[in-house]
């Protein structure tokens, strides 16, 4: 093991490696179907997400703001919140409205839920009022992954209904690409399992071109599958560094639904995992089609195995994002020598732990809680080879001269973060297909040779 | 299908001929209407951030400062301390217990580290529901660190951009008046409300500077503490971008008596017509020869080169939704000089005199719309069978996902569209994207 540095300890925040509370909460109400993401706050909230998002998906998503002013800021933000959400509801009909609140709502104390609760009595508008859910994420406690789980949570808890079983399967994937969504579809079409995958951005943030474009897209998560998913077998949930109280623990509490906690299925080892437990649950053996991709990655592995020996990786970004893209890094011999994240799980040593036993090297350092300018700091003293996150990590690698592998939320400076994919043996494929070159582009760049045969 | 325009709305929206002139604006969004507005911290921010020798501190929960990390293009010949992202990152505890310590450490912390002229630190929403005393805090650092330590009053729900844009100027006032002002020309100005992106402002100081014009401060495009601190010591005031920094000139006027004409350096005639002015203004034949020169030797590079895109793009025909109207008025006009047609029109933030005056220029049967949101946006575009979209990267999928053009005319652009040279830019963004061959593939609009 080796030996942390002392952290430094800074009071100030340059650079953030991480996002808002509700901006996590907005992108997984994007994923149900029929629904409009809702912030309860001020208007710049929203139009500040709504740009964050769009630059990584270039996909429209109208996020809803209660816009508060200054007025309601002293006398509570009631009125606005309800007006919105009538608003909302006459214009796009949504079947569902997320709401999340901001630093501002919370801060003042609005009672978010007795709002809710006085505006379903009083409603009378035309037709049936949407399925409200509402979550407290306040940008003062959690980033936007917290934010992330507690909607899922919300959706659970406000929609999932136990009974007799389904014989479905639930999926909690966390934050992942339309990539991965539509990957993971066709793996449990596979192996013949009925799943349930919440949230579900695949179309949502991914859609076609279309002759006409409707106000909500098609896609995301039905809010009769969301019911279901309480009289489901199993729930799947990806990520080791999650807090307790998340939607799989829910459903096993309330509804019986058997959780299943895995690392984020990237990489080889956490790909068999996942896969073996999906063979188990379905009482299929691992398909053939998957046997045959992972026989490619393999022989993918050892054609590219030299280019990679002994390089080293700063990775970041998301916690179980950087658990899982350290697995593989591992396997493929590049050695993570720094995971950090703006996230502060608790558990984020430890998940790299685990997917970084039995594999050679040394263990990397892990710190929660950093912002780039120490991930700046701590990478000048490393020298690493690539860094692997997200596009945030730009100037890093400018600055470094060594190469910037884009993977996760969000890619600002190309296009297709959503078509990134991550995930089984086939996002581990084009992972390493991409790593493996862009070392191989590095050396060629840098040679003064100009090699044309690598 | 339910209309897409709120009954409160409704007088927000003018369209050109139906009726005589009227227009509702400058008011609060309307709750769940999705509004493309931000709120008074970006109004600040946007003004502020070109500031580059300045340390940005945003005090408040992490958001603000991370989605405004890095965005605008707005360049600097120096130092680039603008483009880092300051945060105190508030948590629970404090909220709770007050977030004044915390905001003093921090500066102090990053003052040391970096240096910089000045420190501009923002308050968002929830510190002025805390109540830290911003105006102790920097007043406190600004004394131990001997640099000027401002306050920038943008709580987020305070009203809209608009308030930020005054906010931003009332703290850059603070700057005003401390420098030394010798030396400076009887002809000189400074240039406000350019943000020099894709390096616009440095084209822009080039022509003054062939006409003889020297120019103090930039405000704030490529902007310096020490140039804003002497600023008071130009001549004249020349104000781009009517919402942003015309508070700042106002202030300088009734201080200092310095006169303000307001110019756009977009599209060839307001181009043209902003160093006119200057030059009328400062009643020197050799100047207005030299500016006549200069219009004439940049209009006969640019001319022959427009007419290969004009002939192209003839006939087609644009909507415009922007931030603030004086950008809208200049995109007509340039619009027109490439024979195409506006039908529809609109802004964030415009004020009455604003529409009027783009009700003026506009054709008949043009859509003048306020505070304007995706759903109208939509069913404008539907309506006019519009052919390109300008905007910034909220309108973008509007005008995508309806298989319709875009152009980018937002603080995030990478291209320089002001200036003469910014037109041929203009022209050939416009191209590029109406006649590019993707729109073939496109399912056709029902």
């Amino acid at each position: 093991m080796s030996k942390m540095p002392p952290r430094a300890n800074y009071t100030s925040t340059t650079n953030a490696c991480k996002l808002c509370k509700p901006l996590g909460a907005c992108l997984a109400f994007r994923g149900v179907a029929g629904s409009v993401s809702f912030l309860h706050g001020s208007q710049g909230c929203a139009t500040y997400m709504r740009r964050y998002i769009i630059s990584h998906f270039n996909e429209p998503i109208d996020i809803a703001s209660s816009a508060l002013g200054e007025k309601d800021a002293v006398y509570g933000g009631g009125r606005n919140l309800k007006q919105g959400l009538t608003n909302v509801s006459a214009k796009y009909q949504p079947k569902l409205i997320g709401i999340a609140t901001t630093c501002l709502t919370e801060t003042i104390g609005d009672d978010v839920k007795m709002i809710l609760s006085e505006y379903r009595r009083d409603y009378n508008g035309d037709g049936e009022l949407p399925v409200l859910v509402a979550v407290s994420t306040p940008s003062y406690s959690g980033s936007h992954m917290e934010g992330f789980h507690a909607a899922v949570r919300g959706l659970v808890e406000a929609l999932s209904e136990g009974g007799p079983r389904n014989g479905t399967l639930n999926i909690l994937p966390g934050l992942v690409s339309p990539a991965d969504l539509r990957h993971l579809k066709s793996i449990l079409a596979a192996f013949g399992l009925n799943g349930t995958i919440l949230p579900d951005i695949s179309d949502t943030l991914d859609g076609p071109a279309l002759a006409d474009c409707p106000l909500i897209p098609e896609g995301g998560t039905t809010i009769e599958a969301i019911k279901g998913m309480g009289r489901a077998d199993a729930t799947i949930e990806f990520g080791l560094t999650l807090p307790d109280d998340t939607g799989g623990p829910y459903l096993k509490a309330r509804c019986k639904v058997a959780n299943h906690r895995l690392p984020m299925p990237v990489g080889i080892r956490a790909s068999d995992r996942f896969f073996t437990l999906l063979a188990e649950l379905s009482g299929q053996p691992i398909p053939q089609a998957l046997q045959a991709s992972k026989g490619r990655l393999i022989d993918a592995l050892v054609d590219g195995h030299k280019y990679l020996a002994g390089k080293t990786a700063v990775l970041y970004g998301e916690e179980d994002l950087v658990v899982g893209m350290a697995g593989f890094l591992a396997e493929i011999g590049v050695r993570p020598v720094l995971c950090a994240s703006g996230g502060q799980s608790g558990r984020f040593k430890a998940a790299i732990d685990e997917v970084l036993a039995g594999l050679p090297g040394e263990s990397p350092e892990v710190f929660e809680g950093m912002d780039f300018y120490e991930i700046a700091e701590r990478a000048e003293a490393l020298k690493p080879d690539l860094i692997v996150g997200h596009s945030k990590g730009y100037s890093l690698a400018r600055k470094l001269g060594i190469p910037l592998i884009r993977v996760g939320f969000p890619i600002h400076d190309r296009i297709g973060g959503q078509r990134i994919l991550h995930l089984g043996y086939e996002g581990a494929q084009q992972l390493f297909d991409l790593i493996t070159n862009e070392l191989i582009r590095a050396k060629q760049d840098n040679s003064p040779v100009g090699y044309s045969y690598m | 299908m339910p209309s897409a325009i709120f009954k409160e709305r409704q007088d927000q929206i003018h369209r050109k001929g139906e009726t005589p002139f009227a227009i509702d604006c400058d008011k609060e969004s309307l709750a769940g209407a999705v509004s493309q507005r931000a709120c008074v911290f970006c109004g600040s921010r946007v003004v502020l951030y070109p500031i580059a020798d300045a340390l940005h501190l945003v005090h408040g929960p992490i958001g603000c400062a991370v989605y405004t990390w890095d965005i605008r293009g707005a360049l600097s010949s120096g130092p680039e301390l603008h483009r880092l992202s300051f945060s105190t990152d508030l948590q629970e505890m404090d909220v709770i217990f007050g977030g004044e310590k915390k905001l003093y450490a921090a500066l102090i912390e990053l003052i040391d580290r970096h240096s910089p002229k000045a420190a501009f630190v923002y308050s968002t929403c929830i510190v002025g529901l805390i109540g830290d005393d911003l105006k102790a805090v920097c007043a406190r650092v600004a004394a131990e660190k001997g640099i000027p330590v401002l306050p920038v009053q943008s709580e987020g729900f305070k009203g809209n951009k608009r308030a930020g844009y005054e906010a931003a100027c009332d703290a850059m006032f603070q700057l005003v008046g401390t420098g030394d002002t010798t030396g400076i020309s009887k002809h000189s100005i400074n240039i406000l409300g350019d943000f020099n992106l894709a390096g616009e402002i440095w084209m822009i100081r080039e022509y003054f500077s062939r006409m003889g014009v020297e120019v103090v401060a930039n405000i704030t495009g490529d902007g310096r503490v020490g140039d804003i601190q002497r600023c008071h010591g130009a001549a004249l005031n020349v104000v781009q971008c009517s919402g942003a920094t015309m508070h700042l000139a106002r202030m300088l006027e009734d201080k200092y008596g310095t006169p303000v004409v307001r110019v756009s350096y977009f599209g060839i005639e307001d181009m043209a017509e902003s160093l006119y002015t200057v030059a009328r203004f400062f009643d020197d034949p050799e100047m207005l020869a030299r500016t006549r020169e200069l219009v004439r030797e940049e209009l006969s590079l640019l001319l022959p080169e427009l007419e290969r895109f004009k002939k192209d793009l003839a006939g087609k025909k644009a909507a415009i939704y922007v931030g603030g109207a004086f950008k809208a008025f200049s995109l007509v006009k340039a619009f027109r000089l490439l024979g195409m047609q506006v039908v529809m029109v609109g802004s964030q933030t415009g004020t009455q005199e604003d529409y009027q005056e783009l009700a003026e220029i506009t054709d008949e049967g043009t859509i003048i719309v306020d505070d304007s949101n995706p759903l109208e946006l939509t069913s404008f575009l539907k309506e006019k069978e519009v052919d390109i979209l300008v905007g910034g990267v909220k309108e973008r999928p509007i005008a995508y996902k309806l298989g319709v053009a875009f152009c980018d005319h937002n603080h995030e652009r990478k291209e320089a569209l002001a200036g003469f040279a910014g037109m041929l830019n203009f022209a050939r963004e416009v191209h590029g994207s109406v006649m590019s061959p993707v729109w073939q593939f496109v399912p056709q609009k029902s």
